[in-house]
């Protein structure tokens, strides 16, 4: 009896570890490339970082200006400027920001922590209820709750973030009083004071929001691939053999359209994050979403650049997943390397 | 297997082509109807009259009227108005950059295609709307940052789609024979790709118009787009938030409503033209 | 064969049409088959034999239960002698009755073959059965550890056909079991299912092949535009063309590549349009005015069953 493409262990290992290894360094290249796109459109902008420092603030000392001008290497050519800034990121300074007077690294460190409670919420509960509902649809595909549910998910796709969170505001927050108008802890209370109900009771709304936004499009991309799926030869042979619909569901649709959904959930970070960015200004939530926007009107360049840093570096996680994740689960790229 | 769906009584399917068609004349005249009615609309009629500040929607005022005795009906028009320019120039200019870079890959030789592809990752790889308030910023703020930024942002999924149909297009039999049969390359584009590939520029650029316009009126709700004087529908949002509060609910649901509506009418325009121009990319 | 054997399946009128039953484009209904009979008995092998584009895959279909959506069927579906309601295929599939798969496409990529082989049944002694099936048709043991991306031909041709041995089955269908096989490859397929023919089953074999029908069944039902032209024993065809009953019979029989290779003129009938009469009409020599009139019952006629007011 023939074998085709019978592996061994360490081949398999190797082929993996090479194929992880070109995805990382397509990876390190890209997000080199990211922050040198970032830092050439605002150098390119015409506000000048030290006046603005010095325009926002009440009294400089000449030091601190000294300082500043240092850290942008002004007197520099714009290469060296570069360089300098990405030689001060490695060491881990990414400057001061102008708006909130703190380090930008203790800023970002400060409110990645907010938006991440709450991009992490939207995001698993939109991928659970978008591909629990596209389970559904699928199955009874071509039925009149599968045409109602998809056209509700196709508009739900065309409603603008922000304007979906006002909508929640305005129901939830001013006309039923359920929940505040913002802010993650109630105003005027230190930072540890707040509790967790207080907090969760502040993230629900941006993250109902966040989750409205992203699980239609789950639900009709989970939609598409079950119909696919269902309409393939081995779900017509395994109706043949007395197979029903809930155990083709569970024997062949989740094991074919779950690796493509969590593929696609970790692939959706950068619409995440731009997601958050409305939410978190609709709510004025003190993430990372409001902060990047106050940044770039208030000309704070080091926020601005530290934000774009981060955020990148975070979509570029997901897609590092994604991509490892579909070498590493399926067994025709697992077995084979092909 | 046999596929007995593929031969459809013929009548019903020219019904459907035809219904399909004026529908699209229809939606076709909406847009152009509110287009023309923004141009007509001045800044009198937007006028402020603080004898009618805040009035909730009546017949007179369908929309109600603003803090300012603004009529909301014909600002939310006006701003339709702006976010389909905007959304016009801005997806014009992606779908040439998209059909450039697809010619690019698909044409040149095999690292430009991978150049391409890299490229894409990497405007993919920013967020997009931290991608774009970086480029607002670098312009300065205001519409022509605007215009630049959704120009640049949106050309990369037109441009896999594009580069796609044209490797697949070069692989095809018909192509290849006419090659050997020696017609010129600018034969073989005109005659064999421009029929297929125009189409689905045109349904492609149909389709970028409703991003454009949600990432318009995004990136003016966060006040980075058309300055305040301009009654975009991002800024009127974006005003309204003030008054939330105050429970003047009409100055955010309407226009915003308004907004999804021209969103889904791009939508089903662009579904409808492909289904025209490229039935046999259609889904359905 | 046993003649005297009780009908395992009978399919009697059947027909099945596609296209829009309510509304106004009612008219734009389209037959797929018309008027299809005949009968599967235990320990035989039934041949449908027609050419592409008749039909013949709408008729697997039609007995397992598992048409399209938008087609609908009519005429008299037995098994055992009682009436294939909807229901009772439900109960029957995979239990009494057996599609045999035709291609790797209908194993499921993403899921190893034993388990696959198996079905949803997880027990210890389901297991044991799918091991002596392997074995019994020379699969090695480590081959159910295998996805099938990784099966070879013929490895991938055995546990196809192991799904339909390792059940109880009374009727198999085949639906085109051999399509891009080599001629050996394809006995080798058929080879295994007379084998579950001799052990007690019936089988419906549905394919275009005259003469792998020919080698195999033992009896031969002719598909023509959607309705059986003529049900024969495969000794029939071996005899001649004198021993065949109806036209279309015989131009088949002439088109084999052993007897001259003689292609008949014209094509069949597109399946939307119905003509009046004998629908083989267009393209019989032996076609009178009287051909045109009506499309004629099937008769019994020396030993068999033919379509056709002339055969004698």
């Amino acid at each position: 009896m023939e074998l085709t493409g019978a592996p061994t262990k360490a081949g398999t290992a190797k082929r993996v570890a090479w194929a992880v290894a070109k995805t990382l360094l397509r990876a390190v290249s890209l997000v080199l490339a990211a922050t040198l796109v970032a830092f050439v459109l605002v150098s390119l902008s015409p506000v000048d970082p030290v006046q603005q420092y010095v325009l926002g603030a009440d009294a400089v000392s000449a030091e601190q200006r000294e300082a500043i001008a240092d850290y942008w290497g002004l007197d520099d050519p714009p290469v060296q400027r570069y360089l300098n800034w990405l030689g001060a990121l490695l060491r881990g300074d990414m400057g001061t920001s102008l708006l909130y007077r703190q380090p930008v690294a203790a800023v970002i460190a400060q409110r990645f922590m907010n938006t991440l409670a709450l991009m992490l919420t939207a995001w698993v509960f939109s991928g659970l209820i978008g591909f629990a509902l596209g389970c559904l649809m699928g199955m009874w595909q071509g039925s009149w709750a599968d045409g109602i549910l998809r056209r509700l998910c196709l508009a739900l796709s065309s409603v603008p973030t922000f304007w979906l969170g006002m909508v929640f505001l305005l129901v939830f927050a001013v006309g039923l009083g359920w929940f505040p108008v913002g802010f993650s802890g109630p105003i005027g209370m230190a930072d540890g004071d707040v509790t967790l109900w207080q907090r969760l009771h502040h993230l629900a709304l941006p993250a109902l929001t966040l989750c409205f936004v992203s699980f239609a499009g789950v639900a009709l991309h989970t939609r598409q691939k079950l119909v696919d799926v269902l309409q393939t030869d081995y779900v017509l042979f395994a109706r043949a053999r007395g197979a029903g619909r809930w155990h083709i569901l569970k024997r062949h649709g989740l094991r074919n359209i779950a690796l493509p959904a969590v593929t696609l959930q970790f692939a959706a970070f950068a619409e995440l994050f731009g997601g958050s960015i409305l939410a978190e200004n609709v709510f004025s939530y003190p993430g990372l979403g409001s902060a990047v926007a106050a940044a770039g009107l208030n000309s704070d360049v080091p926020l601005l650049l530290g934000i774009t840093l981060v955020s990148t570096l975070f979509v570029f996680t997901g897609n590092l997943v994604a991509n490892i994740l579909t070498r590493v689960v399926d067994p025709r790229t697992r077995v084979n390397g092909a | 297997m046999d596929r007995p769906l593929a031969f459809d009584p013929p009548l019903p399917r020219q019904n459907r082509r035809l219904r399909t068609a004026v529908g699209c004349g229809i939606l076709l005249a909406i847009v152009a109807a509110i287009f023309v009615a923004g141009l007509f609309i001045g800044n009198a009629a937007v006028a402020a009259d603080f004898a009618q500040k805040g009035l909730p929607p009546s017949w007179q005022h369908p929309f109600g009227t603003d803090w300012l005795g603004r009529d909301m009906l014909l600002r939310t028009v006006k701003g339709l108005s702006v976010s389909i320019t905007v959304g016009a120039v801005a997806a014009l200019a992606s779908a040439v950059i998209a059909i450039v870079m697809a010619a690019l890959a698909a044409a040149g030789p095999r690292w430009l295609g991978g150049a391409v592809n890299w490229l894409i990752d990497l405007a993919m790889g920013v967020p997009h709307l931290v991608l774009l308030i970086l480029i607002a910023f670098a312009c300065g703020r205001g519409m022509g940052g605007l215009l630049l930024g959704i120009a640049v942002t949106h050309w990369m999924n037109l441009a896999r789609l594009l580069r796609a149909e044209m490797l697949q297009l070069r692989g095809q039999p018909y192509v290849m024979v006419s090659r050997r049969l020696g017609h010129s390359p600018a034969w073989v584009v005109r005659r064999h790709f421009l029929p297929h590939l125009l189409p689905q520029c045109l349904v492609g650029l149909v389709l970028l118009f409703p991003h454009a316009i949600l990432h318009e009126s995004a990136l003016s709700f966060l006040g980075y787009g058309l300055p305040p004087e301009q009654p975009a529908i991002g800024i009127i949002l974006s005003e309204s938030l003030r008054y939330l509060t105050g429970g003047m609910w009409w100055l955010a649901v309407f226009p915003g409503l308004a907004l999804v509506a021209l969103v889904i009418l791009f939508d089903t325009l662009g579904n409808g033209l492909k289904k025209l121009l490229a039935p046999a990319s259609a889904q359905e | 064969m046993d003649i005297n054997a009780a009908p395992l399946l009978e399919v009697d009128g059947l027909w099945v049409r596609f296209g829009r039953t309510r509304g106004r484009f009612a008219q734009g209904q389209l037959e797929a088959i018309r008027d299809l009979s005949l009968t599967v008995r235990a320990g035989e092998i039934v041949a449908v034999v027609g050419a592409s584009g008749a039909g013949k895959s709408l008729l697997a279909q039609a007995v397992m239960g598992l048409l399209p959506t938008g087609a609908t069927m009519g005429g008299a579906l037995r098994y055992k002698g009682q009436p294939l309601t909807p229901k009772r295929q439900r109960q029957l599939r995979g239990r009494e009755m057996a599609l045999v798969p035709q291609a790797i496409t209908w194993l499921d990529p993403l899921m190893r073959v034993g388990p696959q082989v198996r079905g949803g049944d997880n027990r210890p002694q389901q297991a044991e059965r799918q091991r002596a099936v392997f074995a019994r048709l020379g699969l090695a043991p480590q081959t159910e550890r295998l996805y099938p991306f990784q099966l070879s031909g013929g490895m991938a041709r055995r546990v196809l056909l192991s799904t339909a041995v390792i059940g109880t089955a009374q009727l198999l269908i085949a639906d085109e079991p051999t399509p891009g096989m080599a001629p050996g490859q394809a006995a080798e397929a058929l080879g295994i299912l007379r084998q579950l023919a001799h052990d007690g089953r019936g089988v419906l074999l549905i394919t275009h092949d005259l003469e792998l029908a020919v080698r195999f069944a033992g009896s031969i039902v002719v598909f023509y535009a959607g309705t059986t032209v003529e049900e024969a024993l495969a000794a029939d065809f071996a005899a001649g063309p004198a021993a065949l009953r109806h036209p279309y019979s015989q131009a088949l029989w002439r088109a084999l590549p052993q007897n001259g290779f003689e292609a008949t003129a014209g094509s069949q009938p597109h399946a939307g349009t119905p003509l009046p009469g004998c629908l083989y009409a267009p393209r019989c020599p032996l076609m009178t005015a009287a051909c045109t009139q009506q499309n004629p019952p099937l008769r019994a006629l020396r030993g068999g069953m033919v379509r056709c007011i002339h055969a004698t």
